[in-house]
């Protein structure tokens, strides 16, 4: 039942795209997931985020943004990505202060348009954000607890989330990401002989999803070849259980996508492919 | 400069800790959690446990009280603990210091006199009267025996008025089977939830009380367990107390640190409503009506988050519910890097996260993990009560409106506890002696 209806949305989708093209962008639809799960987060999670922590953050992220395309005349693009790092932003960062998350937007986001390789930039800059932030900034710090373990809510992430991948064309990568990473998990589970109930707790993490299919997934600092993809997510998935489970280190997700972001450019180098673009040519 | 070091490096140190919790008692004498101390705070909470938990780097000092009530010769606690611990890592604490720490935090009343509102110019002057009020066989065959259930005895001291062994297992049949060979009372399916611990190769720090001993200690009640140990993992397991739980169980963490606020990373941590006015007459009953509150507020999370009672630098307070705890009593606490005769660490602030939390048996299905954020936001669950002005409504010009303002307040007021605390609204308002009808609403009064 909600399959079709899935389905038929899609297809709804589709043809509202064919008739306006500025709808082939996925970011569109990034942006209104994202938009929801702070609501939510904000609204019934208690996050501790402050209204103009927001505001500012957002400020910033736009305005940076807005000076480096003028600076470097690329008109060519627009906001919406800085939009979608902000999001990222608010949703995972966390601080005492009003000035950690502007500067962390703004840092991620020149990141974009000063660490460049093979014409792409290195790092998903919500990432970076996050890294940067919590090891530099004092004040700053991310609660991977805050999302609870509601399944319902896990469920809603994986639907509507394999939805936005799916326009986005790279879907493969936060799959295979996942399928590794809860793989693993459920291997260390039998292993030690817990409970299920562990496994299906680790499953259950809103970061978990939010970094599968928003973070790691972000088409444009993945391989361009899918096979190197593919390989990629595992490395990262890897990286990730190691630095959780072995090290018991917080945050594995972004610290592991933080370490093995370099390995793109060389993955790109060696086994080339076409780059991906956010607008997607009429069908 | 090295304790700036460590500062400026502190984002790099993971702080990760094991203590492994864990009690096992009759089944009779209710069991896991029953270790809280304190006068009425700690009263407040039946099935509470009490622990501090000392964490810096990988330093880790667990300190446990308990108020075991059922037959001494049954009592038995098993803590899986990382490596075997010598005899000068476990040491008897003191009891009073858990009071001390438990009243330093508690949740707080703050009491205020609304001034005489025909004397408004003398508002400076309004006298805050702030009051804390608690809150709230052979040898030889024994070690054939222990060879054949795969257990070896690494240690085993008299500390106190406890008889502690620290052992290691294969497996954990032949564990279970080895505690309750040996006189400890463990509940069924121990096993099950001792195997992981066997598989991560941890140690069991296993105590029973010696008789003759305790009855020399010259107290009828048993007296705190510390030990100190360095881990890698910042946790503590609460899966094993769950065993013979029936219903739900308390804890009450306190969690001393040296650079920030302390929140679970596999569960929510929410701080405990608070900061807010609440009917007058609460000052006689502010334990009953914690206890109701936090009731209700852990219910409403499904007892699948932990509240935060309490965050503070504890070199200051303000107002203070009860004095912070002196240099040697956070010595004796664990807190190694206070007060130390050399002056290596001096300087270093204490941080106290108090949280609370209640669960069931089916709500935690990890392990909890900690971790230490940057947040240096104070907190406190404080309640405020603002008594109205005793005079007449016809002193003065002034006095009309003044208790007007207070009927709306007193409304909001009765509100709040109702909300916070799920008790019956027009209970409260009989308790507040206010009318135990809902105000009139404003066509009722239109065309009188």
């Amino acid at each position: 039942m909600e399959i079709s209806a899935l389905t038929r949305a899609a297809a709804a989708c589709d043809a509202w795209r064919m008739r306006y093209p500025v709808l082939r962008d996925a970011r569109l639809f990034q942006i209104a997931f994202l938009a929801a799960l702070l609501s939510i987060g904000v609204l019934v999670k208690d996050f501790a985020l402050r209204p103009e922590q927001m505001a500012i953050a957002f400020a910033a992220g736009i305005a940076t943004q807005a000076i480096w395309i003028r600076a470097l005349r690329i008109g060519h693009r627009g906001l919406l990505s800085a939009v979608i790092t902000c999001f990222g932003l608010s949703i995972l960062l966390r601080s005492d202060s009003l000035w950690v998350h502007p500067l962390a937007a703004a840092l991620a986001i020149s990141a974009k348009f000063l660490i460049r390789f093979h014409g792409k930039h290195l790092y998903n800059p919500a990432n970076l954000g996050v890294i940067l932030a919590i090891s530099l900034l004092p004040g700053a710090w991310v609660s991977p607890g805050q999302w609870g373990q509601q399944v319902v809510l896990a469920g809603w992430f994986v639907v509507l989330g394999g939805v936005v991948v799916n326009r986005a064309q790279r879907s493969d990568i936060a799959w295979v990401f996942l399928a590794a990473y809860l793989g693993l998990v459920a291997l260390r589970v039998a292993a030690l002989g817990q409970p299920w109930t562990i496994w299906l707790h680790q499953f259950s993490n809103g970061g978990l999803l939010l970094f599968a299919f928003f973070m790691i997934s972000d088409p444009m600092t993945v391989p361009n070849r899918g096979s190197a993809r593919m390989a990629y997510a595992v490395v990262v998935a890897v990286a990730a259980f190691l630095w959780h489970f072995e090290l018991f280190k917080p945050n594995g997700l972004v610290w592991a996508l933080f370490f093995c972001t370099p390995l793109v450019p060389i993955i790109d180098r060696l086994w080339p492919a076409v780059k991906f673009e956010w607008r997607q040519p009429a069908r | 400069m090295a304790s700036f070091a460590a500062r400026a490096g502190a984002w790099l140190i993971v702080v990760v800790a094991l203590a492994l919790l864990f009690f096992l008692a009759s089944p009779r004498a209710e069991a896991f959690c029953g270790f809280y101390v304190g006068k009425a705070d700690a009263s407040l909470f039946n099935d509470a446990s009490q622990v501090i938990m000392v964490r810096r780097d990988n330093r880790t000092v667990i300190s446990m009280a308990n108020d075991y009530r059922g037959p001494l010769a049954e009592f038995a606690l098993v803590v899986p603990v990382p490596t075997v611990l010598e005899r000068s890592q476990i040491r008897i604490g003191d009891r009073t210091l858990f009071e001390r720490i438990d009243s330093y935090s508690a949740p707080r009343l703050a009491e205020y006199f609304d001034p005489d509102p025909c004397q408004l110019a003398k508002r400076d002057a309004l006298m805050a009267r702030k009051e804390a009020l608690p809150a709230s066989a052979p040898a030889q065959d024994m070690r054939d025996r222990e060879k054949a259930l795969g257990v070896t005895v690494e240690a085993s001291y008299t500390v106190g008025e406890y008889d502690i062994v620290i052992l290691s297992g294969t497996q954990s049949d032949g564990l279970e089977t080895w505690l309750r060979e040996n006189g400890y009372r463990i509940p069924k399916g121990a096993s099950a939830a001792l195997r992981p611990y066997i598989r991560q190769k941890m140690k069991f720090f296993v105590a029973k009380v010696n008789l003759e001993e305790q009855a020399q200690t010259g107290v009828s009640y048993l007296r705190p367990l510390q030990f100190a140990f360095e881990y890698d993992r910042f946790m503590l397991p609460v899966r094993l107390g769950m065993l013979n739980a029936r219903g739900p169980q308390d804890l009450v963490l306190y969690v001393l640190t040296a650079n920030g606020r302390v929140e679970t990373t596999n569960y929510r941590t929410l701080k405990v409503p608070a900061n807010m006015d609440l009917p007058v007459y609460v000052r006689g009953e502010f334990a009953k009506t914690y206890k109701a509150l936090f009731s209700a507020q852990a219910a409403r999370e499904d007892y699948r988050a932990i509240f935060t009672e309490y965050f503070w630098d504890m070199s200051w307070c303000d107002p203070c519910a009860a004095n912070p705890l002196s240099p040697a009593e956070l010595r004796q606490a664990g807190v190694y890097w206070v007060g130390d005769p050399a002056g290596r660490g001096g300087g270093q602030p204490v941080m106290l996260t108090r949280l609370h939390l209640r669960y069931t048996r089916d709500s935690l299905p990890e392990d909890l993990v900690f971790q230490e954020t940057q947040d240096r936001a104070n907190f406190q669950a404080r309640y405020v009560l603002r008594h109205p002005w005793t005079g007449s409504p016809e002193a003065c010009e002034q006095a009309k409106p003044y208790f007007a303002a207070v009927s709306a307040r007193q409304e909001a007021e009765a509100q709040a506890l109702a909300s916070l605390t799920g008790w019956d609204l027009p209970g409260i308002r009989t308790r507040m002696a206010l009318s135990s009808q809902a105000p009139a609403r404003w066509w009722e009064t239109m065309w009188k």
